[in-house]
């Protein structure tokens, strides 16, 4: 960048051409007021603080908006500048209550500083003291409180809402004297469109906007957060053995210091008073708290009896690499089988299954941070500004950037105001929307020959399937007009770098893996893979997801993907580890229920789930548990499911145990001790080991999470270099082969993962859902997310204020379906399907198309997934929680 | 959507720059802007509604609560204020029972304040729909409004 010359108050400078001169005075050190100012923002001027006087130029100058020139010289100071400041400095003083020493923001706040520097005439400024009456404070929102009697309207607020977060809740409302920040309608915040994400609060530089049960931490301490998959770095503040603050890492390459409101605000479930701090067995029907001793001879003995095919463990996606490391290591080679599975079987299953036929790896191809580049932004099944708040940020950021963005959703989710084009298919139709696109772009002769010929294989068997997918058939299949089909794939193959993002809607089905390799087939039809801020880029749900199957929490495969089939690499893992191994691949999550309802499974492990609410046909899954001889729930809480259990062994929350966290674009991030576990909960990995020990078992003496990682670098080709002091500050990308591997940013660059470098098309046929609806079950029933919750809610509903954001689970139904069955808004209902029945009320809304109903699973009380259906995509055996039938009748409401 | 919205928006083209004509409209039609109304031009010329809502209480054209069937402004100008416009509204208030910028449930009044209606020489005055009021009392306020109670 070009270099220019300026000297501010007589100090000679160079600075970039471009910058501001606020921007250059800061960077060295001199000091200008200023009130509306903050680097993540478009400088708007409002504040008339930050005055300087450039020579050659009339007047005062506003030194936030003004690029520096060559040769320009400036001065900060004057008689006039500094009376100027004065007297506006009095103007916003006079309606600014003065409360400093009672006030939140005491010695943080930004008029204090700008006061002592400039200085107020206090005969002048009690003159102008403010007539108008106090505002009562806005305390409807559980996280924050907006008082308006503080406010200095500098904007902050208002343009992080719009610039940052994209949420647009707050404005700039009446005007003159009354001007206030205001909602639509000057509603409270908690009626308002507000996400309570809270980034308006840590940047407000007075205290109108404060949190409210945040203290000043002892000491803060950089983690991860243990939500979901983006994986945002977060400083914890800790006082007293609590955790008291959260606020962004603004050096993180992930999150930029933006969080979501769980990431900010979702913590107080780590000091819940529910957490289990003993070990518990269950002693006729009861349960008992034991001594670990007890609880752990009991356990060794059982799983003694119940070894090879009679034994499958359940492991985790919220635990750590380390601890899901060392339990497929004790299912393997302790109790001799492979069947180890975890919940990425129920969320991303296919990707696995069709990235690696296709690309040969089932992982994002691209980084997080490569979005805000893309010129295209096609989101297909995922609900991100819901699932992945952060990742929803930087598809906003790529908008105001110029980028184009698709979104096909069934529903009209909220990233569809920054939709330049929606297609709302039915729920199971992806494949022909995809295949209607593909048909399109090679018609059209939008396809990249030259990465067809060089990079990709099976094409022709591809081009062949392609003929049944004509436009009418399109339209009429997904109910996306065809003019729509046209513009997106147009926009998708032209308008590069494009960037393909999709989640649970794809994968989701009984036909998952089609949608998948549908999707690998587009990408690489238009060259769209394997390039910077282009790919193919699931979005994993689960903080560790990513982890837990590089660990090889899998039934076929050992850490780093190597599978358990191939001899070679059994050998070297037998060798590793000193033992017979089993080279049978395990069975899947879905499979074990079956095993165990057919009496084969005795004896299941299972670590931080909670399948009772996640698995689809959950009652199938309730009845099945009570036919284990012998079933270990190892949990933070006392989950729906462990009510089934045995034996309760008491873990430690993320926050208390080191380790690390794999983000969805393969980053494998440091987690950090922060406070100590309550009671006598431990570590995953040390329970598991101490079970290994009782077994009689060798290789389980580790002294810490380090010593298990230092272990999977040996066994884990692609986390070979992967060592605590290389992510101390910044977390690596694997395939990071080696200690001095940079670690892979985005996959794929000059030639595939796949045996032979090539990537393959495959040839698709469209197979409809397995239940569609009919006239006994009219509706169809798609499942969602709540941004104020996760998954089945464990964590999320122990923290009182995302709780109250969103307190039950409402029925998501069409005004015209709601008609025909002459429902009422929030009017209980009881929606049935050939499974199960709930009760929920209803949420009339546009936002699902006429013929669809959408539920999420994260109330107990509303367990959706006893509705859901357990039919299995054929190769990746994942259920399909995305379509089944239903129908809605009244409540009689004498029945409460 | 409200039918009379929809006819409304159908001489606009959906841009952002027809906010304020479209505000203008959408209450010439239906009265006042309602919260709904005002969240359909939000989506209609995809601009953010804290951002509609900021427009219009930004001018003091724009009214969010309907008008009564008798819409009364009072004038609060100079020469009115001089000649005891306080008291007068005071006594509008407890005659119709609603203050300055309500309207009454059965819809029959609304009260705002005007800042002059140009008819200085008939000091203190209102207008009730178009109707000059001149040269109010206290006793002139209730006999206006009164005949109206006993008329309906």
């Amino acid at each position: 960048m070009e270099k220019v010359n300026v000297i501010i108050d007589g100090l000679n400078l160079i600075a970039k051409s471009g910058k501001t001169i606020l921007d250059v005075a800061t960077e060295n050190g001199i000091y200008i007021p200023n009130l509306c100012h903050h680097p993540d923002l478009i400088p708007t001027g409002n504040c008339r603080m930050c005055m300087v006087e450039v020579e050659g130029r009339r007047g005062q100058i506003i030194a936030c908006k003004t690029p520096v020139e060559d040769n320009m010289i400036i001065r900060t100071e004057s008689q006039d500048i500094s009376l100027i400041r004065q007297t506006t400095l009095e103007l916003i003083h006079s309606n600014h209550i003065q409360d400093c020493t009672n006030c939140h923001n005491n010695n943080q706040c930004k008029l204090q500083e700008v006061t002592a520097y400039v200085g107020v005439n206090e005969k002048r400024l009690n003159s102008l003291r403010r007539t108008k009456p106090l505002i009562e404070k806005d305390e409807s929102n559980p996280f924050f409180t907006l008082d308006h009697n503080k406010c200095i309207t500098c904007g902050i607020c208002i343009r992080t809402c719009n610039e940052v977060q994209g949420t647009n809740a707050l404005d700039y409302g009446y005007r003159g004297f009354e001007t206030v920040v205001s909602t639509f309608g000057n509603r409270s915040i908690k009626e308002s469109v507000c996400e309570s994400c809270g980034e308006c609060v840590v940047r407000c530089p007075v205290g109108a906007l404060y949190p409210k049960d945040e203290k000043l931490p002892t000491r803060e301490v950089k983690s991860v957060c243990v939500y979901c998959g983006v994986g945002c770095n977060i400083y914890f503040g800790i006082r007293d053995n609590k955790l008291v603050s959260a606020r962004g890492d603004r050096d993180s390459i992930v999150n930029k210091g933006r969080l979501c409101v769980k990431g900010r605000f979702g913590f107080n479930f780590v000091n819940h008073p529910e957490r289990l701090t003993k070990p518990l067995i269950k002693k006729n029907g009861e349960f008992t708290e034991a001594d670990w001793e007890e609880a752990l001879d009991l356990v060794a003995k059982k799983f003694a009896s119940s070894k090879g095919d009679k034994f499958a463990t359940l492991s985790s996606a919220k635990v750590p690499n380390e601890d899901n490391y060392v339990i497929q290591k004790f299912t393997r080679a302790v109790m001799g089988t492979n069947t180890v599975d975890h919940c990425a079987r129920l969320c991303h299953a296919p990707t696995v299954a069709g990235l690696v036929q296709s690309f040969g790896s089932g992982a994002m191809t691209n980084s997080i941070d490569e979005f805000t580049n893309a010129a295209t932004i096609f989101s297909i099944g995922s609900n991100t500004t819901a699932a992945h708040p952060i990742i929803g940020l930087h598809i906003k950021e790529a908008k105001r950037r110029g980028a184009k963005i698709i979104v096909a959703n069934p529903k009209e989710i909220d990233l569809c105001r920054f939709a330049d084009i929606h297609l709302q298919q039915l729920p199971g139709t992806d494949v022909v929307l995809l295949m209607g696109m593909m048909k399109v772009i090679v018609d059209e002769k939008l396809e990249d020959s030259g990465f067809i010929k060089n990079r990709c294989e099976d094409y022709d068997d591809f081009i062949e399937s392609l003929n049944k997918f004509d436009l009418d058939t399109c339209e009429k299949i997904t109910r996306v007009p065809k003019e729509k089909i046209v513009e997106a794939a147009r926009l998708y193959a032209t308008n590069k770098p494009s960037s393909l993002i999709f989640a649970m809607g794809i994968t989701q089905h009984s036909h998952g893996t089609d949608n998948v390799l549908a999707i690998s087939n587009l990408a690489q039809l238009t060259g769209s893979v394997g390039k910077e801020s282009s790919g193919v880029n699931p979005l994993r749900g689960q903080n560790n997801v990513q982890g837990a199957c590089d660990m090889g929490a899998l039934p076929n495969v050992y850490p780093g993907y190597q599978k358990v089939t191939v001899p070679e690499i059994q050998e070297k893992f037998e060798k590793y580890w000193d033992v017979e191994l089993n080279a049978d691949i395990g069975l899947t999550h879905t499979e074990i229920f079956d095993q165990i309802e057919k009496g084969q499974i005795k004896s299941l492990y299972q670590v931080g789930e909670n399948p009772v609410l996640s698995e689809a046909d959950a009652n199938h899954v309730k009845k099945v548990l009570d036919k284990l001889d012998f079933f270990v729930v190892q949990d933070i809480f006392f989950t729906e499911t462990a009510k089934y259990a045995d034996v309760i062994l008491p873990a430690t929350s993320f926050a208390e145990k080191e380790g690390t966290f794999t983000n969805t674009e393969r980053r494998v991030q440091r987690v950090r001790k922060l406070v100590d576990p309550p009671g006598e909960a431990r570590d995953d990995w040390q329970i598991t080991c101490g079970i290994a020990k009782k077994l009689g078992a060798t290789g389980f003496e580790f002294n810490s999470a380090e010593e298990i990682m230092d272990e999977i670098n040996e066994v884990a080709p692609i986390y070979g270099g992967i060592k605590y002091n290389r992510i101390e500050e910044l977390g690596l990308q694997w395939p990071c082969l080696d200690k001095n591997h940079p670690g892979t940013k985005f996959l794929h660059k000059d030639k595939f993962s796949r045996p032979g470098g090539k990537g393959r098309f495959f040839p698709i046929s469209y197979k409809a859902s397995a239940e569609l609806p009919d006239k006994e079950y009219p509706l169809i029933l798609t499942t969602d997310r709540s941004l104020y919750h996760f998954h089945t809610s464990t964590m999320s509903r122990r923290v009182k204020g995302l709780e109250l954001l969103n307190e039950e689970e409402l029925l998501l139904i069409n005004p015209r379906d709601a008609d025909k069955l002459n429902l009422k808004n929030e009017e209980l209902v009881t929606v049935k399907s050939r499974r199960g029945a709930v009760r929920v009320k209803t949420n009339i809304t546009e936002i699902c198309p006429k013929g669809v109903v959408s539920l999420t699973f994260h109330f107990h009380e509303t367990p959706t997934n006893e509705l859901t259906i357990c039919a299995i995509d054929p190769v990746s055996k994942i259920p399909e929680t995305k379509v089944c039938a239903i129908k809605i009748e009244k409540t009689d409401h004498n029945i409460k | 959507m409200n039918e009379k919205l929809k006819e409304t928006f159908s001489s606009f083209e959906g841009k952002e720059e027809e906010l304020i004509p479209l505000l203008q409209k959408v209450q010439e039609n239906l009265g006042f802007l309602s919260d709904e109304s005002m969240e359909e031009i939000s989506r209609f010329i995809r601009i953010p509604a804290s951002m509609v809502y900021g427009v219009a209480t930004f001018y003091t054209q724009f009214r969010f609560t309907p008008k009564g069937e008798r819409h009364i402004m009072l004038c609060r100008g100079t020469a009115c204020h001089v000649k005891g416009a306080t008291r007068i509204q005071e006594e509008v208030e407890n005659q119709i029972g609603i203050k300055v910028g309500e309207t009454s449930e059965d819809l029959k009044y609304s009260l705002e304040n005007v800042a002059c209606i140009g008819a200085c020489s008939l000091a203190p005055c209102a207008m009730v729909n178009d109707t000059v009021e001149a040269n109010l009392t206290p006793k002139k306020v209730e006999k206006i409004f009164s005949i109206s109670k006993d008329k309906k």
